[in-house]
């Protein structure tokens, strides 16, 4: 506790740190994920070939790679877009599916509805499918943000600066304290990620407010 | 990509006591006994859970509430804590266990809860109409239609276990995870890239193993069962890469 009180500061800047390399791939897994799990339900062909290959890329422990990044960017091993790149991955891994069975759940006679109402392909996706698969997207989203919170600390074993700096100092110096700090404040991290994707998909879904969203 | 292949292809690091075969062999050793013990706990208390009800809420929230430890973190606080107070090669090794332990049984627990709770009511109750008991119920009912998620919680627990045991190398313990914490002591990317490479193939053969082993244990009645609710489940209990 002392300690913590005495470097607020350091806690508080890896926190950011941290929070950017989690927030980063969410954001850009997601954007990337919503087209091929469009692309996976619109071609069922896809859908078994997308889902195996990004499940392969999921296997793969994060700190190897962390490790193999440099040699398909080009990078320096402490880089952190090597991080970043290699969360991406996992979340467009996690995302896939979740996108394709979100828009795999949306009713038939929901779209056909819409279609008989001149509703073009386009509009449809975006006004009608997509945002009846919010609930799907958000629990996959919230997986994805929790565990990204968690791997990023892994990093800290290459000397990229975050929360996970924390364990690393205090592993070296013998010295609980900052692990425990660390530990703590990585769950709040997540957490507040997780609250903040669950906020987000109840104000987008307002037709599921007397329902629990997901 | 030069390193990398000079380091796999020279024969001195396939040799002796810290060569690449031994080191597979620890890491398997590892993951295989943090597996078996994390079944133990997690198919008996998962499948006690699911027959009964009790304690659906907890299981939800162990699930959730483990996936947000860090790893690394809980890694080196238990051997910080645990160590001292056991001294020698076993210092290391005790804690490093007892943590892949502990990541590994909320995933098994998981799978055999959802898996007996995922269940057609339908079939329990003609079970019970043709005079079973409650424990022929669980072990000729309900535990052969639970396996495949039973399967799936157990593998998903598995690559957890082997990436996790790559970081323990960090707290000295051996395995594939060496390479990657040595590589990096010494500057020697090679060695960091060539172990990356091997906990990787590593992990995607474990993957397939199980993947290959469930296909063939599974009754072929249940291969395809695809419902939303069983995919919503699925998106929920999905574990994290580490």
């Amino acid at each position: 506790m002392k300690w913590f009180l005495g470097h607020l500061d350091q806690v508080w800047q890896l926190m950011l740190n941290h929070a950017v390399l989690a927030l980063i791939p969410l954001v850009v897994g997601l954007l990337l994920a919503i087209p091929l799990g469009w692309l996976a339900t619109r071609y069922r062909v896809l859908y078994s070939p997308l889902i195996a290959g990004t499940g392969l890329l999921y296997t793969i422990p994060s700190l190897a790679l962390f490790i193999l990044m440099p040699l398909v960017l080009g990078t320096g091993i402490l880089d952190p877009v090597n991080v970043v790149v290699a969360l991406t991955i996992y979340t467009i891994a996690l995302l896939v599916r979740t996108v394709a069975d979100g828009l795999g759940s949306v009713p038939d006679d929901v779209v056909q509805a819409a279609t008989a109402m001149g509703i073009g392909r386009g509009r449809r996706f975006w006004s009608v499918e997509l945002p009846l698969a919010v609930p799907v997207i958000a629990a996959g989203l919230r997986v994805a943000a929790v565990s990204n919170v968690s791997i990023v600390s892994v990093a800290a074993l290459l000397g990229i600066p975050q929360l996970g700096s924390l364990f690393t100092d205090g592993f070296a110096r013998n010295f609980l304290d900052p692990i425990a700090v660390g530990i703590l404040a990585c769950m709040v991290l997540a957490l507040a990620m997780d609250l903040a994707i669950l906020w987000i998909s109840r104000a987008a879904t307002p037709w599921l407010r007397t329902r629990v969203a997901t | 990509m030069n390193l990398l292949w000079a380091w796999l292809s020279n024969p001195e690091n396939w040799q002796g006591s810290s060569g690449i075969p031994v080191r597979v062999a620890e890491h398997l050793a590892y993951s295989a006994a943090t597996l078996v013990l994390a079944a133990l706990v997690g198919i008996p208390l998962g499948l006690w859970i699911g027959h009964t009800g009790r304690g659906r809420v907890a299981v939800v929230n162990l699930v959730n509430g483990v996936r947000s430890v860090p790893t690394l973190g809980l890694l080196f606080a238990a051997v910080l804590v645990v160590g001292p107070l056991l001294g020698g090669d076993i210092a290391f090794l005790l804690p490093s266990i007892f943590v892949l332990v502990l990541l590994a049984i909320p995933p098994i627990l998981a799978g055999a809860y959802a898996g007996v709770e995922g269940i057609d009511p339908g079939a329990r109750d003609a079970a019970r109409g043709m005079g079973m008991s409650s424990l022929e119920i669980l072990f000729r009912v309900e535990v052969p239609c639970a396996l495949p998620l039973i399967f799936s919680g157990v593998r998903s627990a598995a690559l957890q276990v082997v990436a996790t045991a790559t970081l323990a190398a960090s707290v000295s313990l051996g395995g594939l995870g060496r390479f990657l914490i040595d590589g990096q002591a010494y500057r020697d990317y090679g060695q960091m890239a060539g172990g990356a490479l091997l906990v990787a193939v590593l992990a995607v053969l474990v993957d397939l193993v199980f993947a290959g082993v469930q296909r063939l244990v599974v009754s072929p009645g249940l291969a395809p069962v695809r419902s939303a609710r069983r995919v919503r489940t699925r998106a929920q209990l999905a574990t994290n890469p580490t």
